[in-house]
């Protein structure tokens, strides 16, 4: 047997591959590493130039994040030690703490309005695309061609009939406003990602289930369902980035309860000075969700990427 | 167990004949076949019984009860898909208790094991409960499909070649515990196949289905020894049946244009002179075949013979079947 293959790539060109794979994974994670370690450095350390790759690492940023803190006279320092590690580090510019900031609940603004809205999206989404994929709907090409319309202008677009709406429909600053706005954007992408995905199913499994003396809709969650999960993870995955990066609509209708994260993490650096550690370490908190969500349905994730690549 | 009538049956795919008018009782205990090319209806008419496809005209009656807009599990059949079906995401377990534990069944937990085991054991995938449906050979896959029906005892069993992707061992296998299965249970069976042994052995009955239309419905025996046209002649038999223009032999019939002779209906030693193109020994017995005025044909011989090509021979038709130009039978 000859170690020659045609369809096996060479020893040198796997080589080559993975290097280049590597060298441009290491690329696109420099901003990200920037991000992450800025966190954790002083603000001198921050605004150093040449910037500082080595430096003593510190949670002056995280703690500055989730606190708001007032200048207090020398004498009242004095009396009032600090207790508590985090108070010791707000004592080397001579404050207080004077209470938790807003980040805590803007975060989980954040992680109730995309995840809310995440869901909301599927759950219409599938029963939608369910429909499209196997019943006979009259229109159904001019419906499914006016669903994807919705996503030919920027949302921002229609921003000011929205807020108009909004206010008369007392949605301003709700979550269930901003949940039931992404799930509007989101919606278009969700029916048409899902489509393709039970299109693929053939429909020969459901109907052996009605055989098998089940219901449509029995049919519907017992099998259709658990071979759409790839297709539902990966569409899910598009739905919550969307939800959770977007900035514009948040900035417009939002302001205090519903306020999310993207909003508020800018309004950091107004107070006291550019406080560039406490931003990193707002934009790396704000990461996790997404990063974590991501890696959980990772293996679901390629195959719905790369979806309709190979028919079986 | 139940006896199903189907009473002019009609469906259409556009302008695309599925089945027509077709009627046809299928007694309660029976196992009826439908033969017939591709195209001729035969898939279509499982899917009407079953519920998966409503009918344009006529009625389906299911144990004496018209089933006219009841969904296929209140239709209570079992059917088994000629591409397997089975859910890919279960075990090979789960595909079997599957129709067990639907809502209409609620089968209780001991029972579903006792049956599944039982099946499974006749089936000999025994060893294959554990794999995913996916983890499974061709022939695999049809078992477990055939087994996901067995488990059941419905009105109806509905197959649509269910043994058409098996080997032959396997094949006669399944074949003879269907035929064993069927007889003890008593069920009843609407069977589709291209196989003419399987036709023949299993059936009670055979239904012939030419582009929608019943054209004979019958017991094997009838359908082979007395077609009412050269179409439903041709369907069985192999070597198909000889046919020949009407007067390589004189005297037929008068409106006669064609005879058809099956092979075995063919008596050497007199009548015209055939010249042997080649011998095909069997081992039971040889197969001939012989060219007579520039036509083919094949018919069957002792094992012992040992003609060499070139040979002249003289053969005569026994009873031969006569058609007339449209094919219809003349008796």
């Amino acid at each position: 047997m000859s170690s020659f293959s045609v369809t096996e790539p060479s020893n040198r060109s796997k080589w080559f591959a993975g290097t280049l794979v590597i060298l441009y994974a290491l690329i696109t994670m420099i901003p990200l590493a920037w991000i992450m370690l800025t966190g954790f450095k002083s603000p001198s350390d921050a605004i150093s130039y040449p910037p500082k790759v080595v430096f003593e690492p510190t949670l002056e940023g995280y703690v500055n994040l989730f606190t708001t803190r007032t200048r207090q006279t020398q004498e009242y320092l004095d009396a009032n030690p600090p207790e508590t590690w985090y108070e010791e580090i707000v004592r080397e510019y001579d404050m207080v703490i004077a209470g938790p900031s807003k980040f805590g609940e803007r975060f989980l603004n954040s992680v109730i309005i995309g995840f809310g809205s995440t869901f909301l999206s599927i759950f219409l989404g599938t029963l939608a695309a369910y429909a499209f994929s196997r019943f006979k709907i009259p229109l159904a090409d001019d419906l499914l061609f006016f669903i994807l319309s919705t996503r030919m202008m920027p949302p921002i677009a229609v921003a000011i009939p929205i807020f108009l709406m909004y206010r008369q429909l007392g949605l301003s600053d709700t979550h269930l406003g901003m949940i039931l706005l992404y799930t509007a954007v989101n919606i278009s992408l969700a029916v048409w990602l899902l489509k393709g995905f039970i299109d693929e199913i053939p429909r020969e499994y459901e109907e052996a289930a009605l055989i098998d003396g089940y219901t449509r809709f029995q049919a519907f969650y017992k099998v259709v369902l658990p071979q759409a999960a790839t297709g539902i993870a990966s569409t899910a995955i598009f739905c919550l980035i969307f939800a959770w990066n977007e900035y514009a609509f948040a900035v417009l209708l939002t302001s205090g309860t519903a306020q999310t994260a993207p909003p508020f993490i800018p309004t950091i650096i107004g107070v006291g000075g550019l406080d560039w550690p406490a931003v990193a370490a707002g934009a790396t908190i704000f990461l996790l969700p997404v990063m974590i969500f991501t890696i959980l349905l990772r293996k679901h994730l390629l195959r719905g990427i790369t979806f309709g690549a190979v028919r079986k | 167990m139940a006896e199903v009538i189907l009473k002019n049956l009609t469906k259409r795919f556009g302008d695309d004949v599925g089945i027509d008018d077709i009627s046809m009782t299928i007694p309660d205990g029976a196992f009826v076949v439908l033969l017939g090319p591709t195209g001729a209806g035969k898939t279509t008419t499982l899917r009407l019984i079953s519920g998966l496809e409503k009918e344009d005209k006529g009625e389906v009656w299911i144990g004496g009860r018209n089933v006219k807009g009841e969904t296929p599990a209140q239709r209570d059949v079992a059917m088994v898909f000629q591409q397997y079906s089975l859910y890919p995401h279960l075990t090979v377990k789960d595909n079997l208790a599957f129709p067990l534990k639907s809502p209409i069944l609620k089968t209780p937990t001991d029972e579903i094991e006792r049956k599944v085991a039982e099946v499974a054991n006749v089936l000999q995938i025994s060893h294959k409960l554990g794999n995913k449906a996916t983890e499974l050979s061709g022939g695999e896959m049809q078992r477990v499909s055939i087994g996901r029906a067995l488990v059941r005892e419905p009105a109806i069993y509905l197959m649509d070649e269910p043994l058409s992707s098996l080997d032959a061992k396997l094949r006669t296998d399944l074949r003879l515990e269907l035929k064993r299965i069927q007889a003890s249970l008593g069920a009843t069976l609407l069977y589709v196949t291209h196989d003419q042994i399987e036709a023949m052995t299993m059936a009670t009955h055979v239904g012939v289905l030419d582009n929608g239309h019943l054209v004979q419905f019958g017991t094997p025996r009838e359908i082979y020894e007395n077609p009412n046209s050269l179409y439903v002649a041709s369907r069985l038999g192999l070597p198909r049946i000889n046919v020949l223009p009407a007067d390589v032999f004189g005297s037929v019939p008068a409106g006669t244009t064609q005879i058809g002779m099956r092979p075995e209906h063919i008596q050497q030693g007199e009548g015209q002179e055939a010249e042997v193109q080649r011998v095909e020994h069997l081992g039971d017995l040889a197969r001939l075949h012989l060219t007579l005025k520039g036509h083919a044909i094949t018919t069957i011989a002792d094992p012992s013979v040992d003609y060499e090509p070139g040979t002249h021979l003289k053969i005569a038709p026994r009873n031969p079947l006569c058609f007339d130009a449209d094919g219809n039978r003349i008796r």
